[in-house]
């Protein structure tokens, strides 16, 4: 995004790229309030298998867990790297938050596949609608960062991103760890509170 | 980022500078607010007609008891896209073109934040309005007639009605995909006016002077933000049902269709104040400049304003009563309906109080002002009497409702936007409307709108269900529902006299000076219509009615006719609309059951976006 008609004056000394994107945020989080609600409220009222305790294999999804959470970090390495204008290291942190968030992606491939031979499909049962609806919205999400983290990086290579687009490189964050902070509370509802 | 830096002084220059660019490539790629807002105005009267038109076949149809001018297919088709098309095609776009014109214009600012992202908006809307209404016409595509595809499942969209089951054609398909579209107008929309009105306010423009149309559009947009999401979500499991099999509302599966009902209205019920709060905010803004008196208790219209925005979240099963959801849930939402009313009723004094003693000027303007609070607390009171469950019980589903939500969004919310379309059409022209023209309007639309909907109080009591084609004469209500047909046709014949209005005007009418009705504030400091940068040097605000001469503060010096020193204007942009038009595609792939068209419509959508990011925004 480049810049707004005014956008070095703002009343409320708040970037205006920034304050939009805290609004969106709030709006993102009445959007998977509502997902994370219906999961909830249909949580038991399937009328036939496989149930969330027979199949959840939480072993695996604490590791793209972690996984997601390290992505975090190294996205706060790649900002405050582009905030010093370390353009190196800015582009290996960019680059590795865009890996780790793919390896998340591969994560939940692998395991809707092995959920798909199970038994459990988008219309086997409620929970099979709500787990696909709710997590596939949250990957989504996953990989428009990780086409924007990889935008970033290759701005970045061509020399076309420094400490002058800070502001950028910051909102992605917000973005990713918005993300994340998501599927932190998917992460316990959904798996760890059955 | 790189600006054109218009340059200084000339008098020729500036003028050049003052009116823009001009021809169709301008404004199709065209950034600017006022722009925007015209197109917003002109799209959404277009599909105002086009709804009222409905509104007139469903009224003909009912005008004598077991009427055959159409089909009950038709009738359904009729009233939903009536209902559709009136709450997001016409009534909340036509905020939105004030929105546009008017707020930079208030706050004292050269653009909104995002003047992209606000073309985004409007491409968007105009590509959901048109595809919603391409089902009028496309029926043959799907081996069907002409007018038999259009959504027919009501604008609230019952589930399980709404089930491929139930609704095998595309008829919903073309109601939840449109709505999606529109949803995402509204969405970027709101992020823009939210960080417009708190970041672009001009030095001085605290929060508490800011005009009260800004303000309820302030909260507004906070609702609009936080409740489209919901219907978002709501309308994805209709998609995932109807598409992908899924059983969100199948009650074989174990499902409840009435959370599709919890999460219709939990989105609905703000809804109904995303529409009242811009029709308050105008009437806010007429009242006191045509009674040459400050709005009476400013600050309480505001923090009433805003508590509407927060309780309007906490009454949405009040549309639920008849679902039997128990005794506790009931009264829960039969109190908090009825505490609403408390600041609603709060604002209602306080428009009475600001005409009281004021130095009164009947200008049509006022005319629909004065309109707008005495029906808005018709509809306000027979909403209040749903409120209590046993009554809601005897309403739910008859005509009474149909009175109640058209006193509130017709003499509520339509008045007030009358009263903003006289109120700021000099300055949105340069021409007023003639004043006899529009004193006729008012009271054909005053008369006619109270013989077409009064009588629905009565009929829907009698005993006359609502959404249904037709009635036997045994129920004894087929001379009121002659009235009331009578009175849409009367509201029919004020909306002609309007475009008679509008089109004799732009001959003959008489030009706008910068403030006709010596204005409070600050967007009659300028010329009407204003210069493309709006205002040649930004104004320093010293109290809450700038331009008038009070106790506290003298007026503010209007700024110079000629700008001082170069203005940066941004210029016009392509990618916006490429980026919206992304949306309509990715939908006809769905309408059509065609996978390779959504990879068309994202690549679109992705080409528009990256374009637009990486375009230097400049003329």
């Amino acid at each position: 995004m480049t810049h707004s008609a005014v956008a070095h004056h703002t009343s409320m000394g708040l970037d205006s790229r920034k304050m939009a994107f805290w609004t969106f945020i709030g709006s993102e989080c009445l959007l998977f309030g509502t997902l994370i609600s219906t999961y909830l409220i249909y949580k038991g009222k399937s009328v036939v298998g496989p149930y969330p305790h027979e199949i959840l294999n939480i072993p695996f999804t604490s590791v793209s867990t972690f996984d997601l959470l390290l992505s975090s970090l190294v996205m706060v390495l790649a900002l405050a790297a582009v905030q010093r204008g370390d353009m190196k290291w800015a582009k290996i942190w960019l680059l590795s938050t865009a890996l780790l968030g793919l390896v998340f992606l591969g994560g939940q491939v692998i395991e809707f596949t092995e959920f798909v031979h199970k038994g459990l499909t988008l219309q086997t049962n409620l929970f099979g609608c709500t787990f696909f609806v709710l997590t596939g919205t949250h990957g989504a999400h996953v990989a428009v960062g990780v086409l924007w983290l990889l935008t970033l990086w290759v701005r970045a290579v061509q020399g076309k991103l420094g400490p002058a687009n800070a502001m950028t490189v910051e909102i992605t964050g917000l973005y990713w760890h918005f993300v994340d902070v998501v599927w932190i509370v998917i992460f316990t509802v959904v798996y760890l509170i059955q | 980022m790189s600006q054109r830096a218009a340059p200084a002084a000339p008098a020729a220059l500036a003028a050049q500078m003052t009116h823009g660019p001009t021809g169709l490539k301008a404004w199709l790629t065209t950034t600017d607010h006022k722009r925007i807002g015209l197109l917003y105005f002109w799209t959404a009267f277009g599909f105002f007609l086009i709804g009222g038109i409905e509104a007139l076949m469903i009224r003909a149809q009912l005008a004598q008891p077991n009427g055959h001018l159409v089909s009950a297919e038709t009738y359904n088709q009729l009233f939903t896209m009536h209902g559709t098309t009136m709450v997001f095609l016409a009534l909340m776009p036509l905020s939105a073109a004030f929105f546009n014109y008017i707020i930079p214009l208030q706050i004292g600012a050269r653009d909104v934040a995002f003047p992209r992202l606000n073309a985004f908006s409007y491409w968007v809307f105009l590509s959901g309005g048109l595809f919603l209404n391409a089902s009028w016409l496309t029926g043959p595509l799907f081996h069907a007639g002409m007018l038999n595809v259009a959504p027919d499942g009501g604008w609230f969209g019952y589930a399980n009605l709404t089930e491929r089951q139930f609704s095998p054609g595309p008829n919903i398909d073309f109601w939840l995909l449109g709505l999606q579209i529109l949803g995402i107008a509204s969405l970027a929309a709101g992020f823009n006016f939210i960080v417009t009105i708190l970041n672009l306010r001009a030095p001085g423009m605290k929060m508490m002077r800011l005009p009260t149309f800004t303000w309820m559009t302030l909260v507004t947009q906070f609702l609009i933000i936080t409740a489209f999401p919901v219907i978002t979500v709501a309308l994805v499991f209709v998609m995932f049902d109807r598409f992908f099999g899924t059983h969100f509302y199948v009650h074989q599966a174990g499902a409840t269709p009435l959370l599709w009902q919890h999460l219709f209205w939990l989105f609905g019920h703000p809804e109904v104040y995303i529409l009242i709060l811009p029709a308050m905010g105008i009437v806010s803004e007429v009242l006191p400049t045509f009674s040459r008196k400050p709005l009476f208790g400013y600050p309480v219209v505001v923090y009433s304003g805003i508590l509407i925005g927060f309780m309007g979240w906490g009454v949405w099963s009040h549309h639920m009563f008849a679902v039997g959801l128990g005794p506790i849930a009931d009264s829960v939402f039969a109190a908090t309906t009825m505490l609403i009313a408390v600041p609603t009723g709060v604002k209602i004094f306080n428009w009475i109080a600001t005409l009281w003693g004021g130095d009164i000027h009947g200008t049509t303007a006022l005319h629909f002002a004065v309109g707008f609070i005495a029906m808005f607390i018709i509809g306000g009171l027979s909403g209040v009497s749903h409120a209590s469950p046993p009554a809601d019980l005897q309403q739910t589903d008859t005509y009474y409702v149909v009175a109640h939500i058209h006193y509130v969004l017709f003499g509520g919310t339509i008045m007030g936007l009358f009263a903003g379309m006289y109120y700021w059409w000099p300055k949105m022209t340069g021409r007023l409307l003639s004043e006899p023209l529009g004193k006729l309007h008012f009271w054909l639309q005053f008369v006619g709108m109270n013989l077409a909907f009064f009588p629905m109080h009565l009929i829907g009591l009698l005993g006359m269900p609502r959404r249904i084609y037709t009635y036997g004469p045994e129920l004894g209500v087929s001379d009121l529902n002659l009235v009331s047909t009578v009175g849409a046709f009367l509201i029919g014949l004020s909306i002609l006299v309007f475009v008679f209005n509008m089109w004799r005007t732009s001959r003959h009418g008489q030009r706008a000076s910068n403030d006709p009705w010596r204005g409070a504030t600050l967007e009659w400091s300028i010329a009407s219509p204003p210069p493309v940068y709006n205002f040649s040097v930004i104004p320093t605000v010293t109290g809450r009615l700038p331009r008038w001469h009070t106790e506290r503060h003298p007026a503010i010096q209007d700024p110079p006719a000629v700008p001082p020193a170069p203005i940066h204007v941004p210029g016009g942009s392509w990618w916006p609309m490429v980026a919206a038009l992304g949306l309509p595609i990715m939908a006809l792939s769905a309408l059509t059951h065609t996978l390779w068209i959504v990879f068309v419509g994202v690549a679109v959508l992705l080409f528009g976006i990256y374009r637009w990011a990486f375009e230097p925004f400049e003329v």
